[in-house]
This record gives structure tokens, C-alpha cells and sequence, in this order.
């Protein structure tokens, strides 16, 4: 039995649990599956930190290349990314993406044990920053972000750091005004219980002492915790538009002026209590339409994507400068694995761009001397030098985020606002029939009475709640099933959606499933040959290829020669091999395909590895279920696909193929133009301009920490087989609203029954809007939870 | 009965102070992280000690 676990444990790297390669790496006796996994232990092992391998199995992550810092010396750039600094300390705050454990969160709040210059440390798990305050004479900030490196968590600095947005989720206002509204209305309910309860002649006495005290609690209610209701119905109405703000603020405003009336007068008790309980539970509602969620962030854009700093050449001299400060006519140098910035023309060097952010087609392309290369482009060969023409912010791909088009926000609509505008106007007939009745009667008592009455008993507040209760039990339905919205409206857009627009890249098919197939005949001693050269490169593409292989044993090399981002070549057994691209074999292969990772051994062609990517498991089943909408697949890349989608999708899809981004957005654009609600659902940069001009944008991502262009939603890629009943559900969830709305109206005529009489008395109202609201919420969460169950999504 | 007047006061004076302290917390920043203080008790405090008691034994 021991003998099983220890195998157990042993086939999994100590370090990060991936499995473990034939030949592996060893220290103190635990196995590593890499020289980064080994490193990190062998550090934390020094500094007596292994008690980060004692709170979780394999808590680390594997090893990321190499970054340059240089651009962390600079001290504009470290001003700008410091929270605080004064004399010896400063503090600062980082994002770090592979924080997801305990023993993250024990081990990265011991950084003083390794370097003792750093004071503190404190880790805010949800949203996985990091607090860190340290003696900058000591340690510089390069250093710590080093140090940070060093144990693999790797804080993530990007330009959207530094437009430090410190926008919590939820207001903390609204917050504090809920604080308020709960103790106003507790109090005020324990003032109005002599009331109910009627009150023997010894006590009235008090009665004065508790109507005035409800009144001055009413003061903060109406005018403090309500507020937002007031000056949003008055922003509203000069916009000569109703929404729902415009009753709820009537109605404080009619159940303070009536309250204070009777107090002042000693005619009544008044509604302190109805309206100190309204406002609760108002604020209530807009708190959770608020909520969301704290680790994920929709609102990403170019700058999330791009690095804070570029190296530039000044003189010849190599000086790092923040990508803001970049202007028209300076010389970048780009050096392999980074990112171009600005839209800029190759002045030196041999590029090879992975245009995969603008595109979505992965194979690299090559650029002369004088070609112009966009922003977003990665090199993926030897540093280059380059001349900007454009400032970062008017490049060709950011140009997508200053687009004009983008849908102006007023004319989305909800439920909620138009109903609301109906139902003002009815309950304004019913006041003013009610108030004419008894005008005629000459009684102006009762008329003034009824009059404020209806509106009191009409109060919509049930529909201001039922929409956020049954659009946040969806919202925490989805979460369940790995499909984050941003926020409740856009639930309600994405019920409305009837044309739906894939991207193939990223979307379709899996990045993270890439299969390895090889080409041509290979043997097994080959296999160990083609092995033992690709070991000795970091380039992902050999890691995956080793893993295909898994081949026992190594061979010793020599003459080893790495040109990055095209291959790899050494002698091997007085073999010379060369591995990867076409350019780089010594011998003219004609037949080959571009991409790929091509081999050669001893001046012999063996055949070519190539990724091939997965099309997301339940797409054949899903695609049908989708038949009630308009279905459309635009792709960045080649159409050597197109059989595969035409089995998959129906004749009347429409599937273009070689689509740049503002293509994209302009089809978007189009559809939406004829009247169609679209959602669009993407992945990359280069969907990032239609996501955001959709309807409603889903991004695809099989790693939700990791990044996503900005849009309404996130979808993880295991749960896209599952996004009919999503959208059916959210469907449903309008329903219920709906539905809703009529128990609100049944409640209502029987308030509005006595309300017209005059005869309203305060107990009446005050125990009728807690049941509406009481059946509300269940009756919301119950068919909430049946129609998810329907949908099967729980 | 007067007594009333007195308790009514020192009930509402009570309410007030919780609000305050309610708002006082809130302001310090104390409810923004709710989840991380409740891992971070769990951990073990170092045992450093205990290497220089075996040396003890030892020797």
C-alpha cells in the first residue's frame, strides 16, 4: 500500500504536479520535472521556506521564461508604480496571476526570510495582489521583482497598472448607506410597535415622543440614503424620459411630505416605518446588481496586453522608456518574445512576427528591411530595431478601442424602464381619479389622503427588486457553470441576442489541447536524437514536442546552436541535426508545409512536427441546439478548416475566413445596423474591437486569470458546449421578471382597494410591502433554481 | 413611566455607536479583504526551536 502511494506521488513533479518526464531532475531526493521547477525548490529549501510544500501537493506552477526589468530602474517608471514612499520604505502593490493556494499566500507573505530588506508582505487572495513595503535603499525595485521571478510568481506590470482605476466593485457609499438605512429602520420599527399594537391612554404620552423621533430618522432616510433615487428622477426627467428612478423617487418624497405632515400636525402616526423599510430594502437590490466579481476584470483593453516600459536606442545607446512617453520617429529595439507597441517601420534586424494578437493565424510571418509592422506584433526571432510612425494610442490595433462606433449606452433599455413609464402613468390616473372622487364629495381630507395613499401602496419597489434578485440567482448559476457576466443588465442583453458570431481560433478549437502530429517516418533512435536537442531549448514549442516523444534516455550533444525564434541545431553522435524552421535547414526542402518544426538529420529530410489544434469537445451536439439563431464564424486564419466547419455548422452559416479585426468590428457593425442583436463570442486582441461593439461579448478563455480582451462576459472553454442553456435560462430569467411584475400588480390592487377609500391605515401598508416583497424574493429564487434545473445547469 | 424618555435615549445613543463603529471599520479598510486573514490563522507559526533542542539532545 505505501509502496502504491510512493509510486503515486512519485510519477508527479514535487514542485508543480506535472508529469514527470522520462529523465527527470532530481534534488534532496524529490523529483522536478523541469531546471525551473528544481530551482525554486532549491531556493525556498535555502531560506527555509519548505513549508510551502507542507499546506497543498505541488503548489507551485512551472517555470515562465525570462522577462527583461531593465525598464524597473527607471525612476519615472518606479514612481509611477509606487503606492507610497517616504525616507527608507515604500510600498507597493502587484498583481500577481499564479496566486491560487494557501501555500501561495504563506509563502509570498515570508518574503522577508529571503531577502530581509523587504518588511512586509500582505496577500489579498481574491484579487491576488500582493501588498509588499520594503527598504528601497536595500533592495531595488528590479531586485524584488526578481526575487518575485525567482520563486515563480511572477507579478504581472502592465500599463493598466499604472491608470491605477482603485474602483472597488461596489460603491462604498452604497454601503454605508445601506449601514444607515438598516439602523433608521430598525429603529423606527421598534418606535412604530406601540403604534400597532394600540396604545392604552397612560401611554399616549410617548406618542408625540416616538412620532417625532420617526420623523427626525425619516430626515437621513429620504435625504441621505436616498438621494441617488432623487437625483437620478431629476437627471431623468430633463432628459424628458421616465425610468424606474422616477416613482421610487415620488414615493420617498410623498411618504416623507406625509409623515411630516402628521407629525408636525398630531393627525397620525405617519409612514416613517414603510419608508425607512422601502429604502432598506431598495438599497438592498441596487447592492446586488452592484456585486461582482472581484477577480475577474471585463474592462481590459490594449493596455492590459502591452508591457509598461520599451527598450529605445538613443544615440545607439539602449535606454528604457514608458510606452506613453513614445514618440513619432524613435528607434525601439525589440528584442525576442517582446511586443511591438506603436505601428513602426524594420529598420534592422530579421523579424519574424507572431501576428497572433492582430490576426489570430499563429504562424509567424516574415518582414523585410522597410516593411511597416503593427502594434501587437511579437518578434519571435533576434532582436530587432525599429522606427515608430504612430504613437501608441493611434496604432492600428488600439485605433480599435477610439473607435466612434461603439453603441452609446442610452439607447440599451431594460425591462425595468419601460415598464416603468407605463406604470407611473397608471398609478398618477388612479391618484388623480381617487383625489377628484373625493373632491367632489367635498371632503378634502380624504381627498389629500387618498391621494398619497395610491401612491404609497403603488410603490414599484418590488420591481426594482425582483429584476436584481432573479438576474443575480442566474448570475451565480453561470458562475457554477464557468461563465462569468460582468453585471445583471447584461444578462438581460444576453437574453435578447439572436445572432451569434464565432471566432475559429481560440474559440472553436482549444489552444490548450494542441495535439502533436509529425509528418513523415521517424525511428525510434531518432526520436532520442530529436529529444535530446529540443531539451536543451525553453521554447514552448520544444517542451511540447518532448512530451509527444517521451522518449527514456538522452545522448550528450555538442556544437550546440540556438537562433531563437528559428530552430536549433548540434552534433549528436558525429550526427548533425538541425530542428525547425524551413530557413534554417541546411538543405532545400521543397514539399514541406511553412510551419511547423521541421528535422533534419545528417543532410536527410525526416518529416515535420506539427500542432494541430482540438476543436472544443460537444461542439457537433452543441451547434444544432443553437438552430433557433442566426449563426456566423469569422476567422482570422487560413481556411485550411473549412471542411471541418462545414461538418460541423450548417449550409445557411455564413464562414469567412483571413478576417482582420476591423473586418470583425464592421460585420458586427453591419448586422447590427439591420436590426440584429449580436453576440459575439472571441478570444484574442483581435476580436477585442467586436466584442466590444457587440451586444453582447463573450470571451473565451480556458485559464480565467489569464488575459481577456475586454467585454460583457467569460466564458471558460470546457463549459462552451453548455452555452444554449445559458442563453435559454437567461430567457427564462426575463420571464420570471415578468412574471413577477403580475404578483407585484395583484398585490397592488388590493393596497390601491383601500388606498382610494381614505382609509390607508399606516399598519396596512407597512405589513403589506414586507409580504409582496417576502413573496417576491422567494418566488424569484425558487423558479430562479427550477428553470437552471430545466436547463439542466444544476 | 419617565424612565422611558431616559431608556429611548440610551437605546438610540447605543445604536448610534455601533453605526459609528460600523462606519469606523468600513472606512479602515477592515471588510475589503474577508477571505485571506481566515487562511493565513491556519498556518503554523515557525518552529525554529525545536533544531536547537535536538542539538541539545544531541551533544
Amino acid at each position: 500500500m505505501e509502496d502504491q502511494n510512493k509510486i503515486a506521488t512519485r510519477a508527479f513533479c514535487y514542485h508543480c504536479g506535472e508529469d514527470l518526464p522520462k529523465v527527470k531532475y532530481q534534488a534532496e531526493d524529490k523529483d522536478f520535472c523541469c531546471a525551473g521547477c528544481m530551482a525554486v525548490f532549491k531556493i525556498l529549501s535555502e531560506n527555509n521556506l519548505c513549508n510551502y510544500y507542507v499546506y497543498n501537493n505541488n503548489p507551485g506552477r512551472q517555470f515562465k521564461n525570462e522577462s527583461h526589468l531593465e525598464y524597473l530602474d527607471e525612476p519615472k517608471i518606479i514612481d509611477q508604480l509606487l503606492d507610497y514612499k517616504h525616507e527608507s520604505s515604500s510600498i507597493i502593490t502587484f498583481y500577481i496571476p499564479a496566486i491560487h493556494c494557501s501555500s501561495c499566500i504563506w509563502l509570498l507573505e515570508h518574503l522577508y526570510k529571503i531577502n530581509p530588506a523587504i518588511f512586509s508582505s500582505r496577500i489579498d487572495f481574491f484579487k491576488k495582489q500582493v501588498t509588499i513595503s520594503f527598504n528601497h535603499d536595500e533592495i531595488s525595485l528590479r531586485q524584488l521583482v526578481q526575487t518575485l521571478n525567482q520563486i515563480g510568481y511572477e507579478p504581472l506590470i502592465s500599463l493598466h497598472d499604472i491608470i491605477k482605476e482603485h474602483s472597488g466593485s461596489v460603491d462604498k457609499a452604497l454601503v454605508l448607506k445601506i449601514a444607515v438605512a438598516g439602523f433608521l429602520m430598525g429603529n423606527v420599527m421598534l418606535f412604530s410597535f406601540p403604534e400597532y399594537f394600540g396604545l392604552s391612554g397612560f401611554e399616549k404620552q410617548f406618542q408625540s415622543l416616538f412620532g417625532w423621533l420617526n420623523l427626525t430618522f425619516s430626515i437621513p432616510a429620504a435625504f441621505y440614503c436616498g438621494r441617488d433615487y432623487f437625483t437620478s428622477a431629476i437627471t431623468s426627467l430633463k432628459h424628458r424620459h421616465i425610468n424606474l428612478d422616477t416613482p421610487l423617487a415620488l414615493i420617498i418624497a410623498v411618504l416623507f411630505l406625509r409623515t411630516a405632515f402628521e407629525v408636525v400636525f398630531g393627525t397620525g402616526p405617519g409612514f416613517a416605518d414603510t419608508l425607512t423599510g422601502l429604502v432598506f430594502l431598495l438599497l438592498m437590490g441596487k447592492w446586488l446588481k452592484q456585486r461582482t466579481y472581484h477577480h475577474i476584470s471585463f474592462d481590459r483593453d490594449y493596455r492590459s496586453y502591452f508591457p509598461i516600459a520599451v527598450t529605445t536606442l538613443l544615440n545607439g545607446k539602449e535606454k528604457p522608456v514608458s510606452i506613453n512617453e513614445i514618440k513619432i520617429g524613435d528607434r525601439l529595439w525589440i528584442r525576442n518574445g517582446e511586443l511591438v507597441p506603436a505601428d513602426a517601420i524594420l529598420m534592422k534586424g530579421d523579424a519574424w512576427m507572431d501576428m497572433s494578437f492582430v490576426t489570430g493565424e499563429s504562424a509567424p510571418v516574415h518582414k523585410v528591411l522597410g516593411e511597416i509592422i503593427y502594434a501587437g506584433g511579437r518578434q519571435t526571432s533576434e532582436a530587432i530595431e525599429l522606427e515608430v510612425i504612430k504613437p501608441v494610442s493611434q496604432s492600428y490595433l488600439t485605433g480599435l478601442w477610439n473607435n466612434d462606433n461603439y453603441k452609446n449606452n442610452s439607447e440599451k433599455q431594460n425591462f425595468n424602464d419601460s415598464v416603468a413609464r407605463y406604470f407611473s402613468l397608471g398609478v398618477f390616473l388612479v391618484a388623480f381619479a381617487a383625489t377628484g372622487y373625493w373632491l367632489l364629495q367635498n371632503d378634502s381630507h380624504k381627498a389629500w389622503s387618498a391621494f398619497t395613499a395610491v401612491i404609497i401602496v403603488a410603490c414599484p419597489c418590488v420591481l426594482a427588486l425582483s429584476t436584481p434578485f432573479t438576474l443575480s440567482a442566474i448570475l451565480s448559476v453561470f458562475d457554477k457553470k464557468g461563465f462569468y457576466v460582468k453585471n445583471t443588465d447584461a444578462v438581460e442583453e444576453l437574453a435578447k441576442c439572436d445572432t451569434l458570431i464565432f471566432d475559429k481560433t481560440g474559440t472553436l478549437t482549444s489552444n490548450e489541447n494542441a495535439e502533436i502530429i509529425f509528418s513523415g517516418m521517424i525511428t525510434d533512435e531518432e526520436k532520442i536524437i530529436v529529444a535530446s536537442l529540443l531539451r536543451n531549448s525553453i521554447h514552448p514549442l520544444s517542451r511540447h514536442i518532448i512530451k509527444a516523444l517521451n522518449v527514456d534516455r538522452f545522448y550528450s550533444l555538442s556544437d550546440y546552436k540556438e537562433v531563437i525564434g528559428k530552430g536549433l541545431t548540434a552534433k549528436i553522435n558525429g550526427q548533425s541535426i538541425y530542428a525547425g524552421h524551413l530557413s534554417m535547414l541546411p538543405i532545400q526542402v521543397a514539399s514541406a508545409a511553412e510551419s511547423g518544426v521541421h528535422i533534419v538529420i545528417d543532410h536527410v529530410y525526416k518529416g515535420c512536427f506539427d500542432i494541430r489544434q482540438q476543436w472544443r469537445p460537444g461542439l457537433e451536439q452543441m451547434i444544432p441546439k443553437l438552430s433557433r439563431f442566426n449563426l456566423q464564424v469569422l476567422s482570422g486564419d487560413t481556411d485550411k478548416d473549412r471542411w471541418m466547419l462545414d461538418t460541423i455548422f450548417t449550409k445557411n452559416t455564413t464562414i469567412r475566413f483571413r478576417q482582420s479585426p476591423h473586418q470583425k468590428l464592421n460585420a458586427v457593425l453591419q448586422l447590427q445596423q439591420q436590426g440584429n442583436k449580436v453576440m459575439m463570442l472571441g478570444d484574442g486582441l483581435n476580436d477585442a474591437g467586436a466584442l466590444k461593439q457587440s451586444n453582447f461579448g463573450v470571451a473565451i478563455t480556458d485559464n480565467i486569470n489569464s488575459f481577456s480582451p475586454g467585454c460583457d462576459a467569460i466564458l471558460k472553454g470546457s463549459a462552451l458546449n453548455f452555452l444554449p442553456d445559458f442563453i435559454q435560462l437567461s430567457k427564462d430569467g426575463l420571464k420570471i421578471i415578468k412574471a413577477s411584475f403580475a404578483i407585484a400588480i395583484a398585490y397592488n390592487c388590493i393596497g390601491i382597494y383601500f388606498a382610494v377609500q381614505g382609509t390607508l391605515y399606516p399598519l396596512v401598508a407597512a405589513v403589506l410591502m414586507p409580504i409582496s416583497t417576502v413573496t417576491i424574493i422567494s418566488f424569484t429564487t425558487l423558479a430562479t433554481r427550477w428553470f437552471a434545473h430545466k436547463n439542466k445547469l444544476i | 413611566m419617565n424612565i422611558l424618555y431616559f431608556l429611548v435615549g440610551c437605546s438610540v445613543l447605543m445604536a448610534l455607536i455601533f453605526l459609528a463603529a460600523f462606519f469606523w471599520a468600513y472606512k479602515t479598510g477592515q471588510n475589503d479583504d474577508v477571505h485571506t486573514p481566515g487562511i493565513r490563522m491556519l498556518f503554523d507559526d515557525e518552529v525554529v526551536a525545536e533544531k536547537s533542542e535536538e542539538d541539545h539532545f544531541s551533544s
